[in-house]
């Protein structure tokens, strides 16, 4: 294999956004009939790389070479032209058209639809898609939409295919099906690239493993050669030992009860099925699950952001008595004097105001406190000069816009403000996602430090050796479904897995 | 393949984090002056003047006289409170477009107090009464749209700019309907040998800006109470956050249904109030073109001073005493009146093109690369 | 009884410059710029068309009379003028990125206002002493119907009575509608108005198409500008003849759903209701109630408006990106 030219070679790529470093000095080969495992943590540059292959980033330096040739990829069609295709992680379909028209969007020539129709059904049956090319984007379910842009990819005759993390929003068994057409691909001789997190896939899929970290290239080796412990080192940088602390739970008391709760999204898909279970005061719950199975909706529901068809989420108080939350939005849930913090997944979209300062960002959860008609603006400046000093959180000022600061200052501060209320109750959603490791342990003792004083944490997280050494109890949801609830002292990784992926982790494997 | 061109993009695009407030004035200066030179350029070419003396009858036309000033004063506190009123519902990223028919709307309330009750109630009553139907009716115009966004999304830049016209016809239907004498179209001056209804001049009549002060006070006060709201009340703060970001508001508990409904309302209620000044202080008689576009000139005013109200002074006060001063050039030199219009245009390009270079960094790439 | 024949030729002639400013505004939006310019543009084209014919005209003393001049030198002045504005907008909206709601306002100010000064200007140099220029001599050229019209009693009146600017408007309507279903340019340009990062990742030129489509959609609508000053008011230019008919025509781009095809019918629909009340006895007494005949387009558009965004059904919905602008390393 080392003789042969490799279809794309990288050479000393570099790409800044602003005074963050993306990329710096890439070096990586990608050969045909090969299925290469890009690795790396969020944020370790992976998309960005692949981004400049397919001509949606220009690199600041470097040079790309395909089939040994020089080339520049200024634009996507300069990419297609090359034979690179990509599957990104956001869809780019247009709803309102076809599949077909979403598959010979952007080709030149006459417009002949019938011609295409036929053309894709010839892809779909060499490869074993299944694809109504009439159908329009917006009736379709996600893995429908990304058979899509595969089939896209494909029509334009790409013969390097790159995908970011295919898989994270599929199911078992589209994922399976996947991975049989990525191979048929790699026996057509093409060269395939799939950016993933998860070790298994990798290991299944693979022949080769290339890990980036913090923008840069660590390296590559084969995947027979290696194992999942080895790839995590690299890509983390040491071994991983991660040691979060975990108090016992003092004194646990139910807290919030969850009862049968079923919850359609806006289009009617079924993303939460009778969901039960109980967060305890002083404890915290780490909800696991391949994302897209219902953690982001089960929070929103318990915060009063979610309308839910079925079931019932009560609250109970010290005393035992128990108020139903169903059917009241986050004012009327303050109203009542349920103190419920959330820090949720969408960190400037939904926790935060990107455009206003950190004190107006502390004001969200204020602003509305006493009778005059006037904010205050001495208690919110206040409280952010001291999430600042206690959580180190590295800014020019008070007054900077809160979308300037980096990733973990603007999570530092999210997470400032929702303790700041003393809660009861703390939400999380994907806490520590983009953070490096030192503002992902100032996450961890936050949230300990809740958990011992007395809230019930609900922690959704993505990372299960974190959810593992961190969580008293882990929920594990698939499918929308409670999978079941394990000790988070006595947790099986393997286990877990296997539940993430099969309810109640049934052996059908 | 190889005989393809493929050459990197030669100047590269990126957002700028922010830029000092003086470098943006500059920039925006160096606008307006650049704009300033054109529109003399172009005012030569056809009066043959020099750009100085071009621009000394601009300013003999807006302040050449004591009464020129009031006017001048006077024209800008209206184009202010236009501006002023649109201002809430744009920061709520909510397009209202409407100013012209809520303003319409508006006057239309007034002039219908002054004529079905000029003579049955006494004076005091009926402005108060005035008051409270301009204001009421300039509100549930604009509300009409806003419902309609809240409840199914709704572009409410469409929906805003068809109720101007509906609210135009309602007006032309009104003063066909009331019209004096018959067959003119025109109502006239409304109530002229009782007064009903006019607003009253403040200071009497010793004083000379009494006929303009009451609507230039009102612009003084609803500026300062517009940025004192949008600042530092809570409402104004909801305001901010349902602009920013519908799913932030939602996250933090703010009914977002009731914030754009209770904006736009205010937005459109001071339209009514404009309606209200036009009819009652100003005109004394309705007509469909009282509101003379400027519902839709306070949508840039608004936009160019970048919702801040204070700036929003600067920028009635440039394009008042454009057409104003345009106006006098074009009357000294035979031309005709629309020729504020274009210099007003031109201004406006300028300033709108040059917030580019205040939001964006335009880098060149360095040439000479490996072919 | 209304009599059809007699009113349709007249819902007809009010109708075309209103369907050139909806397909010109029809094939801007779908590349996601709401050009509310358009009824600037629409002076423009007409002011344009007019010193064009006036220049023609002028010189009609030292050379003969010419009937292909006299039609290509307005409707070259008038594309001409009316692509310059959409290059104005193109470059403030796409190239600089500023609002479209203000540019496409400012537009109008200054369009109009183009329109008036240049229409004043000539009057002025024509000495008339009617505020008012006519060209009636490059008018017989655009207003002149198809042969037989006159022969052919209700038929010739109803479809052969129309110079050759209101076929054209029709036709471009229709190669409009099949442009945007059939072809790949309008494949293309819907996807650039739906979602410009997903087309631009595609590999079209988002730029190009978003500058095309604006182009020669002011083009378009210039042209009707030109048809109400040459063909319907006889080559008679006065100031603010032409109305509210630019912000009527965008008006019919919601009625018509964004279809061009549609618009052929709803602009002479919308012809009629602006005429109607000529055709309804009133009588002398209520002379108001035409205002409100007047007022029926505008609302049936409001009722369309809201009823398709009730109905959220996705084909009928604006464009999704239409009005904002797109930069491809936003992040």
């Amino acid at each position: 294999m080392e003789n042969r030219i490799p279809a794309v070679k990288l050479v000393d790529i570099s790409k800044r956004f602003g005074p963050v470093a993306a990329n710096s000095h890439v070096n990586m080969e990608v050969y045909r009939g090969e299925i290469l495992a890009l690795l790396g943590e969020n944020g370790s540059g992976k998309t960005t790389l692949m981004n400049m292959l397919s001509g949606i980033y220009f690199p600041d330096e470097g040079q790309i070479f395909i089939d040994g040739n020089p080339v520049t990829i200024a634009s996507p069609r300069d990419a297609f032209n090359l034979g690179i295709g990509m599957v990104h992680q956001h869809f780019k379909l247009i709803d309102v058209l076809t599949a077909a028209e979403n598959i010979v969007l952007g080709l030149e020539g006459r417009l002949d639809i019938k011609a295409a129709t036929g053309k894709i059904r010839e892809i779909c049956d060499k490869y074993g898609f299944e694809v109504d090319p009439t159908q329009k984007i917006y009736d379709m379910s996600v893995s429908q939409k990304q058979t899509v842009e595969i089939v896209k990819v494909l029509y334009r005759g790409a013969e390097v295919l790159i995908l970011d993390e295919p898989t994270a929003v599929l199911t078992p068994q589209e994922t399976e099906k996947l991975f049989d057409v990525l191979r048929r691909m790699r026996e057509d001789n093409k060269a395939i690239v799939i950016i993933t997190h998860k070790m298994h896939e990798v290991e299944s899929l693979s022949d080769r493993v290339a890990v980036l970290r913090k923008g840069e290239y660590i390296g590559d080796m084969m995947t027979k050669d290696t194992n999942a412990g080895e790839m995590t080192n690299m890509m983390v940088g040491r071994k991983v030992s991660l040691n979060i602390k975990r108090p016992e739970p003092v004194n646990p008391k139910d807290r919030i009860k969850v009862s049968g709760v079923t919850v359609r999204n806006e289009e009617g898909i079924l993303k939460l099925e009778d969901v039960s279970f109980t967060a305890r005061s002083g404890e915290i719950l780490g909800i696991a699950g391949i994302s897209g199975c219902g953690q982001k909706e089960l929070l929103e529901a318990i915060a009063g952001l979610q309308p839910v068809e079925k079931g019932s989420i009560e609250y109970i108080e010290d005393d035992g008595t128990a108020e139903e939350l169903i059917g009241k939005d986050p004012r009327s849930i303050r109203d009542m004097g349920v103190s419920l913090s959330f820090v949720p997944e969408d960190r400037l979209g939904m926790g935060l105001v990107g455009n206003m300062d950190l004190a107006e960002n502390m004001m969200l959860r204020s602003f509305e406190k006493g009778g005059s008609p006037f904010t205050d603006r001495k208690a919110p400046y206040e409280l952010a000069k001291n999430v600042v000093e206690e959580l180190e959180v590295v800014t020019p000022g008070i007054s900077t816009p809160v979308r300037r600061l980096s990733g973990g200052n603007v999570q530092k501060v999210l997470v400032g403000r929702e303790i700041a209320s003393a809660p009861k109750v703390l939400l999380t959603a994907y806490a520590v996602r983009g953070l490096d490791i030192n503002s992902s342990y100032t996450i961890y003792d936050l949230i300990n430090k809740q958990k011992q004083a007395g809230v019930a944490v609900i922690f959704v997280g993505e990372d299960l050796d974190v959810l593992m050494e961190l969580s008293d109890r882990i929920l594990v949801l698939c499918g929308g479904r409670v999978s079941g609830i394990v000790d988070g002292r006595n947790a099986d990784r393997a286990k877990i897995g296997l539940m993430m992926t099969n309810i109640g982790g049934g052996n059908n494997e | 393949m190889s005989n393809r061109k493929n050459h990197e993009p030669l100047v590269h695009i990126s957002k700028r984090d922010g830029m000092t407030f003086k470098k943006a004035l500059i920039i925006r200066i160096g606008a307006i002056a650049a704009a300033l030179i054109l529109c003399a350029i172009i005012t030569m070419i056809f009066t043959g003047e020099n750009p100085f003396g071009i621009y000394g009858a601009m300013a003999a036309g807006a302040f050449g006289s004591v009464r020129k000033t009031w006017i001048t004063f006077q024209n800008v506190s209206i184009l202010l409170l236009i501006a002023l009123a649109l201002t809430p519902a744009f920061k709520m990223r909510f397009w209202n477009i409407g100013g012209e028919g809520q303003v319409l709307i508006g006057g239309l309330a007034a002039a219908t107090c002054m004529l079905k009750l000029g003579d049955k109630v006494p004076n005091g009553i009926l402005i108060l009464i005035m008051f409270a139907a301009s204001v009421l009716a300039g509100g549930i115009w604009s509300v009409i749209p806003a419902i309609f966004k809240a409840k199914w999304n709704t572009n409410e830049t469409l929906s805003t700019l068809m109720m101007n016209y509906i609210a135009t016809q309602l007006v032309a239907f009104f003063t066909v309907l009331w019209e004096v004498p018959k067959g003119s179209g025109k109502i006239g001056i409304i109530n002229q040998d009782t007064n009903a209804g006019w607003l009253p001049n403040l200071f009497g009549s010793g004083f000379s800006g009494s006929k303009y002060l009451l609507t230039i006070i009102f612009a003084v006060i609803i500026t300062a109470g517009m940025f004192i709201y949008l600042a530092f009340s809570k409402q104004g703060y909801e305001i901010a956050v349902v602009g920013e970001s519908v799913n932030t508001a939602r996250y933090v508990g703010i009914n977002v249904e009731k914030v754009i409904i209770r904006t736009v309302f205010i937005s459109g209620a001071i339209c009514g109030l404009v309606g209200l000044l036009l009819v009652g202080g100003i005109n004394h008689t309705l007509t469909t073109t009282i509101a003379g576009g400027q519902g839709f000139t306070a949508v840039m005013v608004s936009w160019l001073a970048k919702f801040n109200p204070f700036i929003m002074i600067l920028a009635s006060l440039l394009i008042v005493f454009l057409s104003r001063g345009a106006g006098e050039v074009a009357t000294n030199f035979g031309l005709n009146q629309s020729f504020s219009d274009i210099l007003t245009g031109i201004i406006l390009f300028f300033i709108i093109g040059c917030e580019f270079f205040i939001s964006y960094k335009i880098s060149f790439r360095r040439g000479g690369h490996k072919k | 009884m209304i009599n059809f024949a007699l009113l349709i030729p007249k819902a007809v002639v009010q109708g075309i410059p209103l369907l050139y400013g909806s397909t010109g505004e029809i094939l801007t939006e779908k590349s996601g710029n709401l050009n509310l310019g358009i009824p600037g543009v629409m002076y423009v084209g007409a002011i344009s068309g007019v010193i064009g014919a006036f220049a023609y005209e002028q010189g009609l003393s030292r050379y003969p009379e010419n009937g292909f001049l006299a039609v290509m030198i307005p409707l070259l002045c008038c594309l001409l003028g009316s692509f310059l504005m959409g290059l104005l907008y193109c470059f403030l909206t796409v190239t600089l990125r500023a609002n479209q709601n203000v540019t496409g306002l400012a537009m109008t100010t200054f369009g109009v206002g183009f329109g008036n000064f240049f229409g004043g200007s000539l009057i002025k140099l024509s000495g008339a002493d009617v505020p008012s220029i006519a060209l009636s001599t490059t008018s017989k050229y655009f207003s002149a119907g198809l042969p037989f019209a006159d022969r052919l009693g209700w038929f010739g009146k109803i479809f052969l009575s129309y110079g050759f600017l209101a076929y054209l408007a029709i036709i471009i309507a229709v190669f409009a509608a099949i442009m945007l279903k059939k072809t790949r340019v309008g494949l293309h340009l819907r996807a650039v108005g739906e979602n410009p990062g997903t087309a631009d990742s595609a590999g079209i030129n988002v730029t190009a198409y978003k500058y095309g489509a604006t182009c020669i959609g002011c083009m378009i609508a210039g042209l009707g500008g030109l048809y109400y000053v040459m063909d319907y008011a006889c080559g008679v230019w006065s100031n603010d003849a032409f109305g509210d008919r630019g912000w009527l025509a965008i008006a019919l781009v919601i009625f018509t759903i964004w279809k061009p095809d549609i618009g052929i019918f709803a602009s002479i629909l919308f012809g009629g209701l602006y005429i109607l009340y000529l055709y309804i006895p009133t009588g002398m007494d209520h002379m108001e109630l035409q205002q409100l005949y007047k007022m029926i387009p505008y609302v049936v558009t409001l009722i369309v408006l809201v009823i398709t965004s009730m109905r959220n059904k996705r084909e009928n919905q604006p464009p999704a990106h239409l009005g904002l602008p797109y930069f491809r390393e936003e992040r």
